[in-house]
């Protein structure tokens, strides 16, 4: 795996003590690694688990640093690579397909300047796709950060949900 | 008809779904207190009484599990509750669990006392984490007052709920899946035997139940005017939580009797199709499930019924789609999204997705000819027959539903196709 330089460096006490209470509020149960992962990325700005620490995790319980990087990259909800500040997850699949998600996705594309899987000049905002979410009641719906946004079928709506995010 | 019937639903807005003491000023926790005084085999009897079948989409007798799962030696068997509803369309259990969480709680510690097991785990879609905190809280009341815990209502019954969250990934709904995401692994499906039920999670004895198969058991215990078996047909007892959305102006999850027509649950529950266009196409159960054309409309929401006209009731998601979606257009996103989730491991899985998606797009742009179409039929015997998991098997069951329902689409001696 490549490793940006900056990614090796070492974690900051702060965030170390961070994902100490991270891993205390699993118990420190390594059958927990799921929930421990979304809560750590969660710590990070970016939204995705750093390699330094994915490390510090695999010191810290009885398992492979191998097995955090296979969660790490088989599960959706979970990252390696940073994404952004808002991850905008669009739902691509099919209740929201017939609800017209390509247009809300091409509106996003539009408001944002970027292209699906590219990020913001300033870390800001990120378009991905992702399936069904369990919205479809709302379709179509996009989620930021574990929240959902649904009935998004204007450009207004879509344009004030960014702009709440700011 | 085309009403609804609240009765796994019942308690649906009637208590403060964060107070244990709300929940129990409408009778909540008296499922259990009956439970306890009775012997489990008596109530798995009920349960199979009720024809109560798994209905997370597979669709197994439920009391003939409990049974099973009763009859297996060994020590700290486990109960799983099933809360990763991961088929699209399908969110009936989100409301079960936003609306109803000490349902839950009570279900399963009333399944923990039937098959004899030590804890419960539950495991939810990293989808519903607004809904982690309403579950914690359940279960750390239901601990303060004594129904979880040791000794639970002095029986001398030993009984602990964990609740244990995925992270996106579809293929964890199947069992065994499921069961490595627990046991803090990437969640890769299998081979079984061992099965599950002697050899699950920890490599204890492990019974899986759905949400809403585990929610309907407290109702039905207390249920003593036989509201619940009066319900439905002779054939499917009682009612069912189905979830409705793509083209309806009304989307939502719905409670209704078995029997209740298509019709009544797409036009008059759902609201219709918007600027009342024509339907398309329905599929049941999610992607993973069957489809049939307007014909259905008039078919009694039944497992039998359902049968005979080629769909499942699979998870009760219905799925409608009005004639500005070509069925093409349906089957390349159903396509897509198994070629995204199959998790990689066997080869037919793996490789028929891949395949199917590109022989979809070829029969989009016209170019595909009688050779192609047989591929894409072998396909459709070969997956299921050779798949790791319940994934492979299903990811063309739409595919077959379309070649059955809708043969001009892949008759390529013909015009253009779309
Ligand atoms: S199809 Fe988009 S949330 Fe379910």
């Amino acid at each position: 795996m490549l490793t940006e330089p900056k990614e090796q460096e070492a974690l900051s006490d702060e965030l170390r003590a961070k994902i100490d209470l991270v891993l205390e509020s699993h118990d420190n149960d390594f059958t927990q690694i799921v929930g421990i992962l979304l809560d750590t990325q969660d710590l990070f700005e970016r939204h995705y688990v750093p390699q330094a620490a994915a490390y510090y995790i695999a010191s810290k319980l009885p398992v492979p640093a191998s097995r955090i990087f296979d969660c790490l990259t088989f599960y959706a909800e979970l990252s390696d690579k940073a994404r952004a500040k808002y991850p905008i997850e669009i739902c691509s699949s099919i209740a929201c397909h017939v609800n017209n998600n390509e247009e809300l996705k091409e509106t996003l594309e539009k408001l944002l300047g970027i292209h699906v899987g590219e990020v913001t000049y300033d870390g800001r905002f990120m378009l991905l796709k992702t399936t069904c979410f369990g919205a479809c009641d709302r379709a179509p719906a996009v989620r930021i950060n574990g929240k959902v946004y649904g009935n998004l079928d204007s450009e207004e709506k879509v344009r004030d949900l960014l702009e709440s995010l700011n | 008809m085309g009403t609804e019937l609240h009765f796994i639903s019942a308690n649906f807005g009637k208590y403060d779904t964060s107070s244990i003491g709300s929940y129990m000023s409408i009778g909540g926790f008296e499922a259990l207190r009956k439970a306890v005084t009775m012997d489990g085999e008596d109530i798995a009897k009920i349960v199979a009484a009720a024809k109560i079948k798994g209905r997370g989409g597979a669709g197994y007798d439920m009391g003939r599990k409990w049974t099973q799962a009763r009859a297996v030696k060994g020590e700290h068997k486990v109960v799983i509750c099933n809360a990763d509803e991961g088929e699209p369309c399908t969110f009936k259990d989100r409301e079960l669990i936003k609306q109803d969480p000490f349902n839950l709680i009570e279900a399963l510690i009333i399944a923990g006392w039937v098959v004899g097991a030590t804890d419960a785990y539950i495991y939810m879609r990293a989808e519903y984490a607004c809904l982690r905190q309403l579950l914690l809280n359940a279960i750390r009341q239901a601990k303060s007052y004594g129904f979880l815990g040791k000794n639970i209502l002095g029986k001398g019954f030993d009984f602990d709920i964990h609740l244990y969250s995925g992270a996106g990934a579809y293929v964890c709904g199947e069992g065994t899946a499921l069961i490595r995401s627990i046991e803090g692994k990437a969640g890769r499906p299998r081979m079984k035997p061992p099965f599950i039920k002697v050899s699950g999670l920890f490599a204890r004895p492990t019974c899986v139940n759905n949400v809403e198969s585990l929610s309907i058991v407290p109702h039905l215990l207390l249920d003593q005017e036989g509201v619940y078996m009066h319900a439905g047909t002779p054939d499917s007892i009682g009612t069912k939580m189905v979830s409705v959305a793509g083209n309806v102006r009304n989307p939502g999850v719905f409670e209704i009797p078995f029997g209740t027509t298509v019709r009544d649950i797409v036009y008059n529950l759902a609201g219709g199709v918007p600027e009342d266009r024509q339907i398309r196409l329905i599929q049941f159960g999610g992607a993973s499930g069957y489809i049939a054309d307007a014909s259905i409309l008039d078919v009694p929401y039944t497992y039998d019924d359902l049968e005979k006209a080629g769909v499942n009731v699979g998870t009760g998601a219905l799925l409608v789609i009005d004639e500005r979606t070509s069925v093409l257009d349906f089957l390349t996103i159903t396509q897509d999204f198994f070629s995204d989730e199959s998790c990689g491991q066997c080869t037919p899985c793996r490789e028929g997705n891949r395949h199917m998606r590109m022989l979809i797009e070829k029969l989009r742009r016209g170019e595909a000819d009688t050779s192609d179409i047989e591929k894409m039929k072998k396909i459709t015997r070969i997956m299921p027959m050779s798949s790791l998991c319940g994934l492979g098997e299903g990811a063309q069951h739409a595919m077959i539903a379309a070649m059955r329902v809708f043969p001009e689409v892949f008759d390529v001696g013909g015009a253009a196709n779309e």
